[in-house]
Parts: structure tokens; C-alpha cells; sequence
């Protein structure tokens, strides 16, 4: 069940000119929130922009054992992220979820490995957190643009998650594609494993042939333009199959996603 | 405090509706709203058939507005009954079902199976769609088409007929005619306008239909003064959309003579806007001591400033 709060900003802190994380004071989302599911936020106290934006809950906020609220992992693309990034501590930021289909975290003896691009990182905190719980061996392929661009990477070595970090300009890791590591991985090492990804749509098309290819099992997460979240606007639909062969319909990311089965989307081309 | 209006034999619990194509079919809000609490649910648009509608991207933001390309995806008219009919009725939900045609046979029979289905409350035709083809406007943009279009549906049910015109017109008001004239028990107004947004760097539609409907608070101002137009020129009931995002807005466009309203982009903002249209009527009522809300319909007075016009 979604709640719709007035959050305060608790904190927003600046990672680089683009990236940044944005801290609210919504512990009645946060409580309800599972690995991979959205919030739509948009500033209270302006009616530019006039739409919500969907945004991953990244963390999770705790003072001890209680829940405090949720954080946002956030670059800026356009208007809209910009008023987010430009938020100060004590700003309101009116935030309605948790919203849409998590993901299904795996249990052992099978591997998790999540697979970021960029700002894609951001359901992978939680997920991460879950898969620790339960024991399940995780890793991380995340890839951005510059070493500058790859955040959090202590917090989730502190989690145990093994790390794979690529850049396209070689600044850091492996020089190239997050789904260069991925596909090497995909053929050559024997374990159970079943593939998240979220980040850019082409990457994460290349990530569910790759798993398809491997007879392996994903989850992706979807971004796709969305209106309300709720269902209402059909805007945000992404062409699924019902089945394998079938032909793909249109679905709404929000309610049927943002998390698809990797081998059930049409990714086109 | 009496919010009840009237929009011909149909008596709503308070002025409130959620328009068409922006409340899904209701159910998707079933859990977050109590349906039986709106003043009605003008449900996504219905073909005989399924649709795809439009591939996306299918919205786009704009200064205080937003441009749609959905291209009426849907579930077809059988569906809806089978499917979420029964929870809407179950929900007490009073159903405005918004339907369509690529061609006048096609919202007769549409009109047909519906007007048996126990829980419709009335039937909004949908000759204004700017985003399709075939049909919708073409019979929206046509005096004779609106006229034929109404008169043809009237004559296979008993239930409300409300045509939604399109502000896409020269003199909307006599489109607004043309439907009385065919037997329209109420016109609803606006649809959106139709509009382009290009994005400059790889220029490049914004939207993949090419052109939408704008709507949002940009456009209302001129909703206002077209149901203004049209509450001068004919007698049936009117409801009033376009941009309403609070109770002010609403009692604008009751004030210039909607005996309702619809509300569309500002539920995508905030779901839980209904009550709160309620509560900001109740106050404005009770500030200008008005008891029932029908007193406020089309309560504009314009003589102070007709005066002053003559006299400059």
C-alpha cells in the first residue's frame, strides 16, 4: 500500500557535478519498501516541475533498529533532476510509494550477480543488503563512464559483494563495457547464478541475451517515461511477452514492472 | 452542505470526476481511494476491440502542462465488462464509460453492449481523441459527424449520452449545438490540445505519434472560457476539464457553467487529490454561505463588466 508523504531532506550529499544522494525523512515508505521497487518525487513546494519522477530506493535510512527514511541515488539529466540535486536540508519533497514489483532475490546455494550502469545502481544497495541476509553469495558488474563515476563501493565490499568495475574511458577496472566481464563470466565459470540488472535500456538488453544465451535466469529494471506510477496514464509501457513465442503487448512498467523477467521483453532490433 | 449535482437524469454525490484516460479503469486506484467517494469515474477510452495504442515514448512535460501520444491502448469494450466491471460495481462506483469508434457503427455497437451492463451510469463518446486516425475527431471536427454520431447512439440506449468535445475548433460552441441537437443529455469539455514538442539536439519529435494533446494547468484558461462560450448556447448540463488542480480551479469552471468537472493531469501528481477538492468546495461554500452547490452553477455575472466596457 503507497503512502504519499511531505518528506523533509535530511541530507543531500554531492558525489560529483552530476551524482548525488538525496536523504528523506519518509520512514512510512521506507518501512514498506523491498529491493527494486520506486518512489515517484517531486519537489512540494514548486509546481515546476509539475510531474513526479520515478526514482529506485537506494537505501534504506536507520537510526539503530528503527527505520528514519529512504535515500534517492540521483544524477542530473534535466530540469527536473537538477531541482533535486539543487535540494537543501529542510526542503520538502513530496514522495509517494513504495510503488511497483520488486525483485526476487535468490537464495543459495545459487550466486546473485547484479549488473549496474551508472545511476542503474541504485536498487542494488537494497538488493544487496537482502542477499546478505539470506546467505546468498552476490557480486557486483558495475560500470560508468570514469572512476570518478563509480560510487558506494566500500559499503558494498563491506556487504562481502565481490566487485567487478569496468570504465569506458579505463580509469578504473576493466576498459569497456560493464557487460564485457559479464558475458566472459556468463560462459566460462560453472556456478548457479541468476543475473539483476538495472541501468541504460541497451545495456540491459545486452545483459538479458547474454543471460538467455547462458540458460541463466534475470531480472531487469526497467526506466521508461512515466507519468503517475499508479496505472492511471499508461505512458511508462514497455512491450512484454506473455510467454515465450508469443507475440509482445504493451504493459505499464509501473504496475507490471519495474522489474521483467529479461527473456520475456521485446528488446527490438 | 448539499455537493449533489446533476448532470441530466444522472445525480452525482459531489462535482468531482475523474477523467477519462487518466484514472486507468478505475480499479488500478481502487486500494489508495474509495471510488464511492468520487463523484464519478470516467474510465479509459473503449473500442469494440483491443489496442496497442502508440509505441512510447508517449508523454512529454511542458510548461505546466504535459503532451499525451497514448493512442487509447485498451482492453476492448467485452473485457472491461468481464473484468472490471464486477469491482467497480463492487467499489459503488458511479462509471462514466468513455467510448470509441473508428467508425459510427462502431461506437453504436459499443454503446449497445454496455447500455445492458448493470453499474454504467452513463456513456461519454469520445469524438475528440486528437491522436488516432481513424475516427474520434474526425466525427469531433465535423458538425454533421457530432450531430450523426450522438443522435445514432441515442437511439440504442437509455443511459446518459455525454459527448467530450475537442477544443481543436474554431467555435466550439457549436459543436456543443450540433450534440444537443442530436440528443446529448450533458457535453463534456475539454479533450487536449493539439500540440508538438521537438527536442532541438537531435531533431527529433519528442513523441513517437509525432504531435499529442496538451494538457495541465497551461490549458485553462481557455477550458474556462469555452465552457463559458457553450453554457451561452445551449441548455443541456456541462462538464467542465482542463487543468483543474484544486478546488479554486473547479469553482471556475462551475462558475462559468459546468454543472461538473473533470480532473486528469493533476491525479497523475496527486492520487489522493479527490478529498481534497471536496474539503476546498466545502470551504469556499460555507465562506460565501451557498448551501447546495447548484446555486453556484453558471453563477458568473458579467454586467459590471459589460458596463464597464460601454462606458470606456
Amino acid at each position: 500500500m503507497p503512502h504519499d508523504v511531505e518528506a523533509i531532506v535530511v541530507s543531500n550529499r554531492r558525489l560529483s557535478p552530476e551524482y548525488h544522494v538525496l536523504a528523506l525523512a519518509a520512514p512510512d515508505v521506507a518501512r514498506e519498501a523491498a529491493p527494486g521497487q520506486f518512489v515517484m518525487v517531486k519537489p512540494a513546494t514548486s509546481s515546476h516541475p509539475l510531474l513526479r519522477r520515478p526514482f529506485s530506493v537506494f537505501e534504506i535510512l536507520r537510526d539503530h533498529a528503527r527505520v528514519t527514511g529512504l535515500s534517492l541515488l540521483s544524477k542530473r539529466v534535466g530540469p527536473s533532476t537538477a531541482r533535486l540535486y539543487e535540494a537543501e536540508p529542510g526542503d520538502t519533497i513530496r514522495c509517494l510509494g513504495p510503488l511497483g514489483r520488486a525483485f526476487t532475490p535468490v537464495d543459495p546455494p545459487a550466486e546473485a550477480w547484479m549488473v549496474a550502469g551508472g545511476v542503474g545502481l541504485a536498487p542494488f544497495a537494497m538488493l544487496a543488503e537482502t542477499l546478505r541476509q539470506r546467505g546468498t553469495r552476490s557480486r557486483l558488474y558495475y560500470g560508468g563512464r570514469r572512476a570518478s563515476d563509480l560510487f558506494h563501493l566500500d559499503w558494498f565490499e563491506q556487504l562481502g559483494v565481490e566487485l567487478v568495475l569496468t570504465t569506458e574511458d579505463g580509469s578504473r577496472g576493466v576498459h569497456g563495457r560493464v557487460t564485457e566481464p559479464l558475458e566472459r563470466d556468463l560462459g566460462s565459470r560453472g556456478a548457479d547464478a541468476v543475473v539483476y540488472a538495472c541501468g541504460p535500456e541497451p545495456m540491459l538488453a545486452s545483459v538479458a541475451r547474454l543471460a538467455q544465451t547462458a540458460g541463466r535466469p534475470s531480472q531487469v529494471s526497467v526506466e521508461r517515461v512515466m507519468g503517475c506510477g499508479l496505472g492511471g496514464c499508461y505512458s511508462c509501457v514497455i512491450p512484454v511477452r506473455g510467454e515465450a513465442g508469443a507475440a509482445a503487448h504493451f504493459v505499464r512498467s509501473c504496475l507490471s514492472g519495474p522489474v521483467f523477467d529479461g527473456a520475456t521483453v521485446d528488446w527490438g532490433g | 452542505m448539499d455537493l449533489t449535482t446533476r448532470i441530466g437524469p444522472l445525480t452525482l454525490t459531489n462535482p468531482f470526476i475523474a477523467a477519462s484516460g487518466c484514472f486507468g479503469y478505475g480499479t488500478e486506484y481502487a486500494d489508495l481511494v474509495d471510488l464511492s467517494t468520487l463523484g464519478g469515474v470516467a474510465v479509459k477510452g473503449l473500442f469494440l476491440d483491443e489496442r496497442e495504442g502508440h509505441p512510447p515514448p508517449r508523454i512529454v512535460e511542458t510548461p505546466s502542462g504535459m503532451l499525451n501520444a497514448i493512442g487509447l491502448q485498451g482492453i476492448g469494450v467485452r473485457r472491461f465488462i468481464a473484468e472490471k466491471m464486477p469491482e467497480l460495481r463492487a467499489r459503488r462506483a458511479t462509471v462514466l464509460v468513455n467510448i470509441c469508434g473508428t467508425t459510427l457503427d462502431e461506437y453504436v455497437e459499443v454503446a449497445r453492449i454496455l447500455s445492458d451492463v448493470e453499474g454504467v451510469a452513463a456513456l461519454e463518446l469520445n469524438i475528440s481523441c486528437p491522436n488516432i486516425k481513424e475516427g474520434g475527431i474526425t466525427f469531433g471536427c465535423s458538425l454533421t459527424g457530432t450531430h450523426d454520431v450522438v443522435q445514432a447512439v441515442r437511439r440504442v440506449t437509455r443511459l446518459p449520452v455525454i459527448p467530450k468535445l475537442t477544443p481543436n475548433v474554431t467555435d466550439v460552441a457549436s459543436f456543443a449545438r450540433a450534440a444537443e441537437d442530436g440528443g446529448a443529455d450533458a457535453v463534456s469539455l475539454v479533450n487536449t490540445f493539439l500540440a508538438m514538442v521537438i527536442d532541438i539536439e537531435t531533431r527529433t519529435p519528442m513523441l513517437s505519434n509525432i504531435v499529442g494533446g496538451l494538457s495541465g494547468p497551461a490549458i485553462r484558461p481557455i477550458a474556462v472560457r469555452m465552457v463559458y462560450e457553450c453554457r451561452e448556447a445551449v441548455r443541456i448540463p456541462i462538464i467542465g476539464m482542463g487543468g483543474i488542480a484544486s478546488a479554486r480551479d473547479a469553482l471556475e469552471f462551475m462558475i462559468a457553467g459546468a454543472s461538473a468537472v473533470q480532473v486528469g493531469t493533476a491525479s497523475f501528481v496527486d492520487p489522493f487529490i479527490w478529498s481534497k477538492l471536496v474539503d476546498g468546495t466545502r470551504d469556499y461554500m460555507a465562506r460565501h454561505q451557498i448551501a447546495h452547490l447548484t446555486d453556484l452553477i453558471g453563477s458568473l455575472d458579467t454586467s459590471a463588466r459589460e458596463k464597464a466596457w460601454i462606458s470606456s
